[in-house]
């Protein structure tokens, strides 16, 4: 089957019943989307597809409907997104397993929601799991992260 | 008093050894045969030494050998490094140790000083600890994070400092320049005349001039890093998936397991039949474990898939009792004195005092509580006749080289442990379960490396948990006073559980029984902490503040119940029982911090709790609304004393992070047995607290005390007591059980 990840357009000879999760990690090699349940219960192996966020754990690689945007696609150390830059800025990792996701479902969020509530970022990242307790600067984060992105876009 | 004071003499020597290619700064131990019996066959004169700085031509390496959990570990240490070095943490290399093979094997030059990691060897440690120091071993091992600012506070500055002082002095010595003229920046020596020479070209003049060992660590006023607000090194990774985690792990040829063992704790394997996952796309190999199978194959989930089609019959397991209301009993009949462990604290007559039938009296209880950091615990082996290297992440190396040479058969000198960044551990990495298993299947495909990867309900369901606890309070007040209070506390022995599972054992009392209960500092007249060891219970490892975890909710609680029967006030009362200086000024802090005593609104309530664990201590105040859909936590705040808050915003973050995990624990989570089994393997069974559900959360660090102590865990017992108390404030419901959600709704 052919999956394009991050821009790229790769051929591949997996099981459609094997979840993208596996096939970005271990076929592809991209280990920033990370598993933590495999039941899409925590969030942390979240990607976007179409621009829409998925648990790609509970995503078959047979489903995929169109081009898959990881934590890498996103922005790289040397040219951050708004979203990853905003991360930096307010420190909010502290093991940083979750982030990636936190990330890749913040970014999906803000391009349809540019201007949220505390609300709105409650319930549109509520998915998403932290057990070292970043909520809170992740919260601020994804405000600044907002303003950042909509002064960009003026 | 200053705390930058000349070091003369120390139980550490700083000193400095040239090796092939560069130079290293670190920790010498002399030959001390009393103190290390390591060192019993070094020669007189010679020295081990643990680097903490390497300088070669390439460039400096500041070596962090405390693990990294996610509490910025590598990013403390070095930062501590750096501050005495003159360096910028953009202008080094941060390795965290063990010493990597790149120079662990190196031939030393010369007459230089053989060059391993013995200061803290595991024998060494292990050995005192047995003979005469359970406590410190422990306090060493179990405690992690808590001890990793305590512990580099003075060695980590003195290291970097003896690095400059040495490098000024080379300086001096190949320009004809006093020392003293010379001061050092960014990463090199500065002459008077302002030229610049970078450490990293002065390594053969260094390797030829002998360690300055006498020097004075930076006035606090000179500091330029320490205290102020720094940018932790992981963030850019963390935040664009480049971090790597031991997960990630990639290697030509690499293997991919999965294993399925016993779901009963300790439990064998009757047999099992591998022939439909043998014939399954991309499996390698099926291999027979103790307890269990594991499958190899060229993808996780394909292991996965295989190793779930294997149909195992599994042995029964007896090690603790099938169904969780024989676990209550078996605490519940614990509290008598044949199974008494301990009793530090037995103040004044609190028999007499409670001999009137006006007393307060309470049960409390905790549940079994998963570690479930949301990195699965992996390991990757790479098994060789002449050596094996294992890639993990691991509080515990010096146990991993031994427990892993063992079952491979080589010399635990030739098993390298490569330690890799670590998704939480909050405890669980103390545990080696994981690694043991990747090298029987490692050893099974010799010269094939090998990464098991734990699904989450393989990790959850094997997970050694948090201890389960039960209190049982009684307590007397008079003239609107606490005047006696009597906590019995019976609990596993975590120590016991989790060194045996090392095959050590652990003498004397478990001070993990009563932490956090028998050494708070009030002077109630009648006041008694008495521990009782449970027997019999699931194998219960060390969890983010132990014992304290549990018993700052049962020592807490009951307070607060005997503060709101004298009808006095939460916040002074506890003041007013308290009688250590620097603890009051925390409850003081956060007294002013939530505007204690300020109105509320109609359904809210305020509470107010204290715990001293760690050496550190920590009050909170949680405010709560009872609404119609249940309990929304409002605000908490928090005061811990820590005697230097090195980094603020990493500060920040442990406190706020401390506090939610003690809050979402409280709330939502068990781990339950049935048949045997944890009824919970999952992050839908075993909830915890979600973002719509976090508080805002406001840190204060005080910097009263001259011990210098870290925040991994101390804000944790508070939060579930002070909850409680808000809790109770807002509603009149006492709560004595966690999980909260129980009793009561939350929002």
């Amino acid at each position: 089957m052919e999956l394009t990840v991050d821009n790229v357009t790769h051929s591949l000879d997996v099981e459609p019943d094997m979840p993208l999760l596996w096939v970005l990690r271990d076929e592809l090699g991209l280990t920033g989307v990370k598993y933590g349940c495999g039941i899409a219960q925590c969030g942390a192996c979240t990607v976007q597809i179409d621009g829409v966020a998925v648990r790609s754990c509970q995503t078959l690689a047979g489903d995929v409907w169109g081009p898959v945007t990881t934590i890498h696609g996103l922005g790289t150390p040397d040219a951050l997104h708004a979203v990853q830059a905003a991360w930096v800025e307010h420190q909010v990792a502290q093991c940083g397993y979750c982030q990636s996701g936190q990330i890749v479902q913040a970014a999906a969020f803000l391009a349809q929601t540019p201007d949220p509530s505390d609300d709105q970022i409650d319930d549109a990242l509520s998915g998403n799991l932290c057990r070292c307790g970043t909520y809170p600067r992740l919260r601020a984060a994804v405000k600044s992260a907002a303003a950042n992105l909509r002064e960009a876009s003026q | 008093m200053s705390r930058a004071g000349k070091i003369a003499r120390r139980s550490f020597l700083i000193g400095s050894a040239a090796i092939a290619g560069g130079v290293a700064f670190g920790v010498v131990m002399y030959n001390r045969p009393h103190r290390n019996p390591l060192l019993d066959t070094m020669a007189k004169d010679e020295a081990a030494l643990t680097p903490y700085v390497l300088i070669t031509p390439q460039g400096t390496t500041l070596i962090t050998p405390r693990a990294d959990l996610g509490q910025g570990a590598y990013h403390l240490q070095a930062a501590l490094i750096a501050e005495e070095l003159d360096v910028s943490l953009d202008q080094v290399t941060v390795d965290p140790g063990p010493p990597s093979p790149a120079y662990y094997n190196t031939a030393l030059s010369g007459d230089a000083v053989p060059f391993a990691a013995t200061d803290d060897s595991w024998m060494a440690e292990t050995t005192r600890a047995v003979m005469d120091a359970p406590m410190k071993f422990m306090g060493i091992q179990i405690t992690g994070g808590s001890t990793t600012v305590p512990d580099a506070w003075d060695k980590l500055r003195h290291a970097g400092a003896v690095a400059r002082e040495t490098l000024k002095a080379a300086a001096a010595a190949q320009t004809g320049h006093k020392a003293r003229d010379l001061r050092t920046e960014e990463g090199a020596v500065i002459l008077p005349d302002g030229t610049r020479l970078p450490y990293t070209d002065m390594v053969d003049a260094v390797a030829q001039t002998d360690p300055v060992t006498d020097v004075t660590l930076r006035d606090p006023s000179q500091w330029r890093l320490i205290g102020h607000d720094m940018q932790r090194l992981d963030m850019v990774a963390k935040s664009t998936g480049t971090q790597e985690y031991g997960i990630d792990v990639t290697l030509d040829g690499l293997l991919h397991a999965a294993v399925r063992t016993n779901p009963r704790q300790g439990g064998g394997m009757r047999s099992f039949d591998a022939a439909k996952a043998e014939t399954m796309r991309g499996v390698h190999k099926v291999v027979a474990l103790p307890g269990g199978v594991g499958v190899l194959a060229d993808n996780t989930w394909r292991a996965m898939q295989a190793v779930n089609a294997i149909q195992i019959e599994w042995d029964e397991a007896d090690l603790y009792p099938a169904e969780m209301a024989d676990h209550w009993a078996i605490l519940s009949d614990s509290f008598n004195d044949a199974a008494r462990d301990s009793r530090f604290r037995d103040d004044g007559d609190v028999e007499a005092a409670l001999t009137s039938t006006d007393i307060v009296q309470a049960e409390y209880r905790a549940p079994y509580l998963a570690h479930a950091p949301l990195e699965p615990v992996n390991a990757t082996v790479l098994v060789n006749d002449a050596r094996v290297d294992v890639w993990t992440g691991t509080q515990i190396p010096r146990f991993v080289q031994n427990n892993v040479a063992n079952i491979t058969g080589h010399d635990a000198q030739d098993v390298h442990v490569h330690a890799q960044m670590i998704g939480g551990s909050f405890g669980h990495r103390l545990e080696d379960t994981v690694v043991r298993h990747a090298a029987k299947l490692a050893l099974a495909v010799k010269g094939t490396p090998v990464k098991l990867t734990l699904s989450r309900e393989e990790d959850m369901m094997h997970d050694y948990p948090r201890q389960i606890a039960m209190a049982q309070g009684r307590g007397a007040v008079a003239d609107g006073q606490v005047k006696a209070l009597d906590l019995g506390i019976a609990m596993p022995s975590v120590l016991t559980s989790q060194l045996g599972r090392q095959g050590l054992p652990a003498a004397g009392p478990d001070l993990q029984i009563v932490a956090g209960a028998w050494d708070q500092p009030f002077a109630i007249p009648d006041y008694r902490v008495t521990g009782y060891r449970a027997q019999g219970l699931a194998p219960v490892s060390s969890w983010r503040s132990v014992g304290a975890s549990t018993n700052g909710f049962f020592h807490d609680g009951l307070l607060d119940e005997l503060i709101h029967a004298a009808g006095a006030d939460p916040l002074q009362e506890r003041l007013r029982l308290c009688n250590h200086a620097s603890s009051r000024k925390v409850l003081e802090a956060v007294g002013e911090m939530a505007n204690w005593g300020s109105p509320l609104s109609e359904g809210q309530g305020r509470g107010v709790a204290y715990s001293l664990s760690f050496g550190v201590p920590c009050a909170e105040v949680v405010d709560v609304t009872d609404t119609p859909d249940g309990i929304r936590i409002d605000k908490v705040f928090v005061a811990a004393e820590v005697g230097r808050v090195v980094d603020p915003v990493n500060f920040e973050n442990q406190v706020q992070g401390g506090v939610i995990w003690g809050l979402g624990h409280a709330i939502l989570s068990e781990i339950t047995y049935a048949q045997g089994r944890a009824e919970q393997d999952n992050f839908d069974s075993f909830p915890f607290l979600r973002l719509y559900q976090c508080p805002e959360i406001s840190v204060r660090g005080l910097e009263n005390s001259d011990s210098v102590r870290g925040v991994g865990e101390p804000p944790v017992p508070p939060a579930a007591p002070a909850l409680a108390n808000a809790i109770f404030a807002a509603t009149g419901q006492r709560l004595r059980e966690m999980p909260f959600h129980k009793h009561i709704d939350f929002v």
